[in-house]
């Protein structure tokens, strides 16, 4: 990883080349854009040898979708490289998908260039990006107590981190919700991380069972 | 053996013979009679498939040694590979396969005949017409109709039909296997001389076998139709999965760019609700327009107020509850929220989140514009007062709205579950 006080380094992977180049024109200004790749194969070599701080991950890719990328690049032990997801989809297997394959954030491709570049940095100083799209899923996938779940402290959310989420989901920023809260950003930064923890490691079946009832096809 | 597939694939793609590793003999798939180990030896070896078919023949008269051959031959070569492209195992009309098993039959037992190792007419002929007619019945089908077959009898619990017909109900081949095992039984019956003192055992088969075809027969049919729609539902839904797959990457992907171009407000605004109904569509949901659910009902709110007053309208929809009337009107309630929100604030994103579960559904709109002094608001600026704060409270609802100036708006409608 570049040292905290140097330019974020940036690597792009979506199949569509100009919708990459859209990216590169908005983003090239604020980070240093050291590559780009088209498919799953493309972006595992790249990600391997630039070692770049954060990928911006197309959850559409021809040879396994973006989840396949992000574990690939797990399993290769490189951990200082942190995933943001981006996608056209809002289909919630795709989301729940690329986000327990280890993304740290989820956003859809009509998000403003401001916006997306904020979400950027965030991702790059560790923290978790929740889109109000992504919030409203895991709602909705968490919804109901579980009187049998596996692990309450992994498959169930806690009151502070739902009022979060639905905060989120009703457009509110992170600063705006501590204001709200009458805690600090940084306080709803932690929730947000503990519910992606939960959302990448819960057993919970119903999470899973959620995105297929409510998959595209 | 992932060797030996992947060498007879290539061999089976060039059509030469190759000189590359291989077994002795592959089996064909394609020119096959009985087991392809005839078709599969000139494939393998480039003999004509007709000349090793005629020496086999040949060779069988000669004290069946051709049988033996074949069998060796068989026991010799291998399978061919699944994936191999050309799959279809039925080149051959099936008859003519039965034809060729009825004829090796016949033949073996001329053979054994011949030899002495006989139980005498009486026995030998009807149990071999009687086992021809049950390998008619049980014949497998091909491996698509048997998993098809095998996926609507789980879905019908404690049906003993597919099991015994083992696959495909073919109506033919179950009258033809059952018309072979009685004429085998009659034969052996009259052979025995034993048919006068059976005659009434044999009317109690008949009346039975009649009562199993009238028990079994409506269930049949019903499973055959049951086949049939299944295999239209299957086309349909992977016809569908293409098409969605092929939109996402195109069309999905153009209204993305759009979106982010500098294109005018109601090119962006259309570009919008395009992706919306195509997403609602693609979701298996019904169209937004039809509103029958929360989430449809939202989306189309805001895909109408985006299209009037050329703002971008985020939704999150968590839950979701049937439209009763009071659910209705809190969807007015908030359209009209969201409008004012659209025409006021001058904010360029308005974001609705309406959540359904056990206490009732709570819907808020909120947006990041200039706000306003709620204390200062006209009274003849009814808009907010009568058609959303009115509105709830007529319903059993409350609404409340939250907004400083320079601080954005934002309404909260919430209507209990008692009212919902």
């Amino acid at each position: 990883m570049s040292p905290p006080g140097a330019r974020t380094r940036l690597f792009l992977v979506d199949d569509h080349q100009l919708f990459r180049s859209g990216l590169r024109a908005e983003l090239e200004g604020q980070f240093d854009i050291v590559g780009e790749a088209g498919d799953v194969d493309e972006a595992v070599a790249g990600i391997a040898s630039l070692r770049p701080d954060v990928v911006l991950l197309d959850v559409h890719l021809p040879g396994g979708g973006g989840a396949t990328v992000a574990e690939a690049v797990n399993r290769l032990g490189i951990e200082e490289t942190r995933f943001l997801a981006i996608s056209v989809s809002d289909a919630p297997e795709d989301v729940i998908g690329v986000i327990r394959a280890g993304a740290r954030g989820y956003v859809t491709k009509s998000i403003a260039p401001s916006e997306l570049a904020d979400a950027i940095r965030r991702i790059r100083s560790g923290d978790a990006v929740f889109s109000p799209r992504l919030a409203g899923f895991v709602l909705d996938a968490f919804r109901g107590e579980l009187p049998s779940a596996i692990d309450p402290e992994l498959d169930q959310l806690t009151p502070r981190e739902r009022e979060v989420l639905r905060h989120i989901a009703r457009g509110f920023t992170y600063k705006e919700i501590g204001v709200r809260l009458n805690v600090s950003a940084k306080t709803v930064e932690t929730h947000v991380s503990s519910v992606l923890r939960k959302l990448q490691l819960s057993s919970r079946y119903e999470l899973t069972r959620w995105a297929m009832d409510r998959r595209m096809i | 053996m992932s060797a030996t597939s992947a060498t007879h694939d290539t061999q089976q793609t060039d059509g030469s013979d190759g000189s590359g590793r291989r077994p002795l003999l592959v089996r064909s798939r394609t020119d096959r009679v009985l087991s392809g180990t005839a078709g599969g030896l000139p494939e393998t070896w480039g003999v004509d498939p007709l000349l090793v078919r005629l020496g086999l023949a040949v060779l069988t008269a000669a004290d069946g040694a051709g049988i033996v051959l074949y069998l060796v031959l068989w026991a010799l070569s291998a399978e061919p590979s699944a994936t191999t492209p050309g799959r279809d195992v039925r080149v051959r009309p099936r008859s003519r396969q039965i034809i060729a098993v009825g004829c090796i039959v016949i033949g073996g037992m001329l053979v054994l005949q011949g030899i002495g190792l006989w139980l005498g007419d009486a026995l030998a002929w009807p149990v071999a017409l009687a086992a021809g007619g049950s390998a008619l019945i049980w014949a497998r089908s091909d491996e698509g109709d048997r998993s098809r077959w095998t996926r609507i009898s789980e879905r019908i619990p404690g049906n003993p039909v597919v099991t015994v017909f083992g696959g495909r109900v073919s109506a033919l081949r179950v009258v033809g296997g059952g018309l072979l095992i009685a004429a085998g039984m009659t034969i052996f019956l009259v052979a025995n001389r034993a048919l006068a003192s059976t005659r009434t055992a044999f009317l109690a088969v008949v009346v039975t076998a009649a009562g199993l075809g009238l028990i079994l027969g409506p269930w049949i049919l019903r499973l055959a139709r049951d086949g049939a729609e299944e295999r239209r539902q299957r086309i349909r839904s992977e016809e569908r999965a293409e098409i969605a797959a092929h939109l996402h990457d195109s069309v999905l992907h153009t209204l993305a760019l759009i979106q982010r171009s500098e294109a005018p407000a109601d090119i962006t605004a259309l570009a919008r609700r395009q992706e919306r109904e195509l997403r609602a569509w693609l979701d298996h949901r019904p169209a937004p327009w039809t509103e029958q659910d929360l989430r449809g009902a939202v989306d189309a709110l805001a895909s109408r107020i985006e299209e009037l007053h050329h703002v971008t309208v985020d939704t999150v929809v968590v839950g979701d509850a049937p439209i009763s009337e009071n659910i209705g009107a809190l969807l007015l309630a908030c359209q009209e929220a969201a409008t004012n929100a659209a025409r006021h604030s001058g904010a360029p994103r308005v974001s609705i989140y309406v959540e359904a579960d056990a206490d009732g559904v709570t819907a808020y709109v909120r947006d990041d514009g200039r706000g306003f002094d709620i204390d200062a608001v006209p009274p003849d600026r009814r808009g907010l007062a009568e058609s959303v704060i009115g509105r709830m409270r007529r319903h059993g609802g409350t609404a409340t709205v939250t907004s400083r100036p320079g601080q954005g708006t934002e309404v909260q409608l919430q209507l209990p579950r008692t009212a919902a």
